[in-house]
């Protein structure tokens, strides 16, 4: 019998290879489960979660709300944008409040990074991390290397090529961590201004030409361009990045090869990623949010099953 | 622990014989009923079950599923140990189906309660019936008794009952386990 080896989940960087395996064999049973009829079981029907979303989600977090609903639990969201946190209340303060009612499981999405720790450290609950600033977005690498490992059997030995905005990205980070893990070869492909300095540290390396990028690889994850995390020009125009960066369909026949397109979301269609290929036999992108919800309830399951009744 | 044997691979085979036999009484030619294996330990049952009533009772297109019922138990959060799911594999819908629980030992019956939920998932089958080897009497929780009965026994708490199953079909035996502790 196997249990997750942390208390929360706050990073990949904390997890160990089992505990990568022990979630997906779990959310190989609640891909099945949210494929039946009634798409629900009972197990965590008294757990109390909290969904706290600092910084603005739709997909993270309806596909957290699906995924703790197909479970069964009592669910409760906060948006900060309509919170007391434009009053002035801290971080713990709003958490502690929260608490108070009873939460037994906090989701929590921050702008600042170690946000999600900070809070472990300071509260009585099993803590979720669902993205920290430009840190970690743990369940977004759990869903990604879930979907490799669906479609191409095993995410060992494979090539990986994350591509775009490494800098201002907490996907990119999770999921170096994770294939790293997992035993796949990583690289990261963008403007030399997107690619953090000392990156190479984490076992991994970088190309800067797209086309070679993609001859090397089995999988191609495409990050966002993130604008609104850019307080300075990054590069000359969007234009440009396209050019250089961007996916398109006559990169890809040019290939002689089929790879795994990947896609976070939200895509900025036409930027780093054309539309026809996106909606293309390549693109795992909308398996890729189905496996967000079976991924997330094996997560939130093998973390409530930690919390002893007393 | 001392080791007792209920059942040899004889009395088994003749047991298994006979609850065939009930089943094609009641379930005719099968068109409307499905078998369905509680997992872990139902599924043996099952198997052996559906091997005698193709082969020997020439029942074809017998529907035959595995079921899971580790996220409907009621202990979840309330064990020392984790619980680990199995393989569930249900390809229909059990809607207006007649419905047959397929499990090795009946005990406290809980199993059998969530069983009783987590087919509901599939559709709301017409009738549910539940076929045990063995059925520890005096031993239940909850008010469920078996429709198909193999054998039952008495056996007090610090007992277990085992069924072990073998490739070779003449090794196969039930056992009456005593824990020392």
């Amino acid at each position: 019998m196997k249990q997750l080896s942390v208390p929360h989940l706050l990073g990949i960087k904390n997890l160990k290879r089992e505990d990568l395996e022990l979630i997906y064999e779990t959310a190989d049973h609640f891909k099945e489960v949210i494929n039946r009829p009634i798409k629900k079981v009972p197990s965590l029907r008294d757990i109390t979660i909290a969904n706290l979303f600092f910084e603005n989600s739709t997909r993270t977090k309806l596909s957290f709300e699906l995924a703790e609903k197909r479970l069964s639990a009592d669910v409760i969201n906060f948006s900060a944008s309509q919170s007391s946190v434009k009053k002035g209340e801290t971080l713990i303060d709003t958490v502690n409040n929260i608490l108070a009612m009873k939460v037994d499981m906090v989701v929590m999405r921050h702008p600042n990074v170690g946000a999600a720790e900070f809070l472990s450290q300071h509260v009585e609950a099993r803590i979720i991390n669902a993205g920290d600033g430009t840190h970690e977005h743990p369940t977004q690498a759990i869903l990604d290397t879930y979907s490799i490992r669906e479609k191409l059997g095993s995410v060992t030995g494979k090539n990986v090529v994350i591509i775009g905005d490494v800098l201002h990205s907490r996907v990119a980070l999770s999921n170096i961590y994770a294939l790293k893990l997992l035993g796949a070869k990583v690289k990261v492909c963008g403007p030399p201004s997107l690619i953090p300095k000392h990156i190479t540290s984490l076992g991994i390396e970088v190309e800067y030409n797209l086309e070679k990028a993609l001859q090397w690889c089995d999988v191609a994850n495409i990050l966002r361009v993130q604008h609104e995390r850019m307080d300075v020009k990054y590069f000359p125009s969007t234009r440009e990045y396209t050019q250089l960066y961007g996916v398109n369909m006559h990169l890809l026949s040019k290939l002689g090869k089929e790879i795994v397109v990947m896609h976070p979301g939200p895509i900025n269609r036409g930027v780093e990623i054309t539309s026809d290929v996106a909606d293309s036999g390549h693109s795992i992108i909308l398996n890729q949010v189905e496996n967000g919800v079976a991924t997330r309830m094996a997560v939130v399951y093998l973390l409530a099953q930690q919390i002893k009744r007393e | 622990m001392s080791t007792k044997v209920l059942l040899d691979s004889k009395e088994i085979d003749i047991i298994l014989h006979r609850l065939s036999c009930q089943l094609v009484e009641n379930h005719g030619d099968f068109s409307d009923t499905v078998l369905i294996g509680i997992q872990p330990r139902g599924i043996a049952v099952l198997k052996r079950l559906q091997t005698i009533l193709t082969t020997e009772k020439g029942i074809t297109n017998l529907a035959t599923g595995q079921l899971d019922i580790t996220f409907y138990r009621d202990d979840f959060r309330r064990r020392d140990e984790p619980l680990q799911a199995n393989t569930t594999s249900i390809d229909f819908i059990l809607e207006n189906k007649r419905v047959v629980l397929i499990d090795d030992v009946l005990f406290t019956g809980r199993s059998i309660r969530a069983a009783l939920t987590a087919i509901e998932s599939y559709g709301r089958p017409s009738d549910i019936e539940l076929l045990v080897l063995i059925d520890r009497r005096f031993s239940r929780n909850l008010p469920i008794q078996p429709t198909y009965l193999g054998k039952q026994v008495d056996a007090v708490n610090n007992e277990k009952v085992l069924v072990k199953w073998h490739e070779d079909k003449s090794k196969n035996a039930i056992h009456l386990i005593q824990k020392n502790n």
